[in-house]
């Protein structure tokens, strides 16, 4: 290409203390492309773009905007050349509405009539229909982010850097999104978009930028690719598939049963459960599906014990535990790994083998002999967890807050399964872990539920869902559907269950807000 | 030129521990600038406060004497503050102690024996729990911040001291002083060395730390108190109970200075009066800080705070300072601490104001 690059980065180096974690990046968005950067969680992506977007400075290295070198101090520099960015996690209030959380990033004055005009005639242009007077915590997670791209637009960007857009989105969600991009990209401004779905990558994007260890491995063209090339460009090796077998659960016991679980919402923007029954097998995984913040957490704080219920709701292995706390669920047999891993599932200041006495004290007999500890027992446990889920760990016993995300995710799925469980209860099991992680943990999943266990897994991530599931119930506004064998699920027929349309017929489905927008579009 | 703080990436052993030191030095230095200012020789102020009470043997076990009930009572508050518990009541719990442990040598004076003693610790232990359950039930009940609460059952319990010993309890052959009975051999602190003042508080101190020491490091309630303070949720989610340790906590810790309070009474004092510490109930706060919320720490901060004491008391026999000095040391003492605290998760930078513009 002759053209003068929007933006390019020479040889981009970003130290943290000792570790390097960007050495020498090279980076060429042309006017108008949809450039994908690649990488495993910890490859080095986010700490890239901070440094386009002006939040973090490089160590050394240059970046040239338009041919010239630029040196951004600030985000609200890189925004007045041009860059605008949409973050993974959105910055917003949920007691405001909708233009009134966009002007509070805007300059001090902006009069907000004349703001909502210009969002909704911005929203409506792009297919992204917002009302301007709508409360953000009455919105869904695909408004919300509609909010922040219209935010982002008003700049009048002409380089939008996207951190993992469509990891909160439903697949029709992310569609819609998709269309929006592409327009964009046609009125000549650049996309730099971050993700680890190799398959919309592949859709959508011109170019690719792959980092491992941050280092720069290759800039591709993804249509020449397919996804196991890219997966093994990102990884380094190749990943394996999981196995499984078709389990036959007939005869098995019922492990866990969930009779009308209703909960009321702990604060004013929670979710309440309305009336959720489910039955799980031993042998079986059961999927539940939904988009983020439609009850999950929840329904995990009450089959964990972490929320009382009333006793007959929630039936492990045949007896009545809505009232039991955690400990005594876990004595039941019962095991349980929370979302959030620091600060939920492990005590970051804690070194690893305390943080297996906290989950396993009660239902290990020797982790305490009388009031007293016995730490060795701990510290066995640990490497014993460490070895089979290869957590890779710089000291012997280190604290859970100095392990990456995904080894820190490792052990806390292993240590629940060393156990050897006969009810699991997980909450995104992969979620921000590399492929290679990921597919460990699967696979121990799996192998747990063939060897007699009922395994409930509640996952955002729908390639996961359709990897591991052996039945998938879609939670949407506290409610959740009917389990339904996989062979049964179609991505269109989750998708629609997402949005609350629970047995309906596809041809009779009133037009959706997502319909209306590509309409008018 | 400009001053930043800076967050470490992880919070710095090495300060956790430094912090104090440098703290004693500011406060050290500071003091000196006082004393100048007060127009003394700062060299020789601060000679007859921190290093004259350390030369003489009477001094000595002065200092163990004011120790103890600082150290017992800032054990204790280790438990709360570590289980992110803030109790500022132990003055009050302190006081209680004290006034259940008299019931015995001032209701029951007749009754002598070797158990009127021990029962007197188990009565003031029992004082001090009771008083201590009332925040920790507000807060578990109401949601009652027990910062409010825990601070004003102080002013309760020293006013009942007051009411006790200004009518009921008052000693009738006391010439109308208010003041209690004098207390019967059998209900004084034994002394560690005869003839001396150090009584039994210093070998009750000593205990309490090996205790809680052993409590934080070896056993699972120690461990709990750790995981609720530090994350909650991840105690949540371990089957701990947030309400229970919040009773344990304050409990435990009105407890131990209920026992300071009783032994205070039994031991140095010999009677109940209207005021029967000079604040311990406080100081014990800056002692359990200044010890990093560690036993051992806080066995060697008492040691300090009781010579903030000791020296306040020698500077105004020798130099006709006022004894408040010790009151703003300490205070000085607890400012500095707070703030080089902050150097355990930051680090200071100098900026030069040139090199911002320039970027």
């Amino acid at each position: 290409m002759t053209n003068t690059p929007l933006l390019q980065a020479k040889s981009l180096t970003k130290k943290f203390g000792t570790l390097k974690a960007n050495d020498s990046v090279d980076l060429v968005v042309q006017p108008g492309e949809i450039h994908a950067l690649l990488g495993e969680n910890g490859a080095g992506k986010s700490t890239l773009v901070k440094m386009l977007y002006g939040a973090l400075q490089p160590t050394s290295g240059q970046i040239y905007w338009k041919g010239q070198e630029v040196h951004l101090a600030d985000p609200a520099q890189a925004r007045t050349l041009g860059v605008g960015m949409v973050f993974q996690h959105f910055s917003l209030f949920d007691s405001l509405n909708v233009v009134e959380n966009i002007a509070l990033a805007l300059p001090k004055g902006t009069k907000i009539g004349p703001l909502a005009k210009r969002v909704e005639e911005v929203s409506h242009d792009y297919g992204l229909p917002l009302k301007a007077d709508n409360l953000v915590a009455d919105l869904s997670v695909g408004e919300r982010q509609r909010i922040e791209i219209v935010r982002c637009l008003l700049q009048n960007p002409e380089l939008i850097i996207m951190d993992e857009p469509t990891s909160v989105l439903t697949p029709q969600e992310a569609d819609l999104l998709f269309q929006t991009l592409e327009r964009l990209s046609k009125e000549g401004r650049s996309i730099l978009y971050i993700s680890h779905r190799l398959e919309e990558v592949q859709k959508m994007c011109d170019t690719a930028t792959i980092l491992r260890h941050g280092k720069l491995v290759e800039h591709c063209n993804p249509a020449n690719e397919t996804a196991a090339s890219l997966a093994r460009l990102m990884v380094g090796s190749s990943v394996k598939a999981v196995e499984r077998s078709k389990p036959d659960v007939s005869a098995a016991p019922v492990r866990l049963k969930l009779q009308k679980l209703s909960l009321p919402p702990a604060s004013p923007f929670a979710v309440p459960l309305s009336d959720i029954s489910l039955s799980v097998k031993g042998g079986e995984v059961v999927a539940i599906a939904g988009v983020a913040g439609n009850g999950q957490s929840e329904l995990f704080d009450a089959l964990s014990g972490e929320r009382d219920t009333p006793a007959d709701a929630i039936i492990i292995n045949e007896i009545e535990s809505g009232h039991k706390g955690v400990t005594a669920r876990r004595s039941l047999g019962a095991a349980f790994v929370p979302e959030e891993r620091l600060g939920h599932a492990a005590v970051p200041d804690l070194p690893l083998s305390e943080n297996v006495i906290l989950t396993r004290h009660g239902s290990d007999k020797p982790l305490k002999s009388g009031l007293f500890l016995q730490r060795n027992h701990a510290g066995e446990l640990g490497i014993r967890i460490s070895e089979a889920f290869d957590v890779r760990k710089g000291a012997p016993d280190p604290n859970a807050g100095s392990l990456s995300g995904g080894n820190l995710q490792k052990f806390v799925v292993g240590r629940e399964i060393d156990r050897g469980p006969t009810l699991l209860v997980v909450s995104q099991p992969t979620w921000g872990v590399d492929a290679g992680a990921a597919a460990l943990i699967r696979q121990a999943l799996l192998d747990l539920a063939r060897q007699g266990a009922a395994v409930v897994v509640i996952s955002q991530d729908l390639d996961e869902i359709f990897e591991i599931a052996d039945r998938i119930a879609v939670i949407n506004k506290g409610e959740l559907s009917k389990a339904e064998p996989v062979e049964d699920m179609s991505l269109e027929k989750i998708g629609l269950l997402m949005g609350g349309v629970h047995g309906a017929e596809p041809e009779t489905i009133p037009a959706s807000k997502g319909q209306e927008a590509y309409n008018a579009d | 030129m400009q001053i930043e703080l800076q967050k470490r990436a992880l919070p710095s052993s090495l300060m956790t521990w430094l912090s104090p030191a440098l703290a004693i030095t500011l406060t050290v230095l500071t003091g000196a600038l006082m004393f100048g200012m007060l127009g003394f020789n700062p060299a020789q102020a601060l000679y007859v406060y921190f290093i004259a009470p350390l030369l003489d043997s009477w001094s000595l076990q002065e200092l163990v004497v004011k120790a103890a009930p600082l150290v017992l009572i800032g054990v204790g508050l280790s438990i709360c503050y570590r289980s992110n518990n803030w109790n500022i009541g132990a003055e009050g719990q302190f006081t209680m102690g004290a006034i259940l442990g008299s019931i015995l040598p001032v209701v029951f004076y007749q009754w002598e024996s070797p158990l009127t003693f021990p029962l007197m610790v188990a009565l003031g232990a029992l004082g001090g729990a009771l008083f201590g359950a009332i925040p920790a039930l507000l807060k578990n009940k109401f949601g009652a911040n027990e910062i409010l609460t825990s601070l004003m059952l102080t002013y309760v319990a020293l006013l009942t001291l007051d009411y006790l010993v200004r009518g009921p309890w008052k000693n009738p052959e006391g010439f109308n002083f208010p003041e209690s009975r004098l207390f019967s051999d059998a209900a004084l602190a034994p002394s560690l060395i005869a003839d001396s003042r150090m009584h039994i508080g210093a070998l009750f101190a000593v205990i309490a730390v090996i205790a809680i020491f052993i409590l934080f490091s070896r056993t699972l309630k120690g461990f709990e108190i750790r995981v609720l303070g530090a994350t909650p949720r991840a105690g949540n989610f371990a089957g701990f109970s947030k309400e229970r340790m919040i009773l344990f906590a304050f409990m435990t810790s009105g407890a131990l200075a209920g026992i300071a309070g009783i032994i205070e009474v039994a031991g140095p004092i010999g009677q109940l009066t209207p005021t029967i510490s000079p604040g311990y109930g406080f100081t014990a706060i800056i002692v359990a800080f200044l010890g990093r919320l560690n036993p051992i720490g806080i066995l060697f901060a008492g040691l300090l705070l009781a010579l903030s004491y000791l020296g306040g008391e020698a500077a105004q026999i020798e130099l006709g300072i006022s004894e408040k000095t010790s009151k703003a040391f300490q205070g000085i003492l607890l400012f500095y601490i707070l703030a080089c605290d902050t150097l355990i998760h930051y680090h200071v930078k100098f900026v030069s104001s040139k090199k911002k513009e320039a970027v």
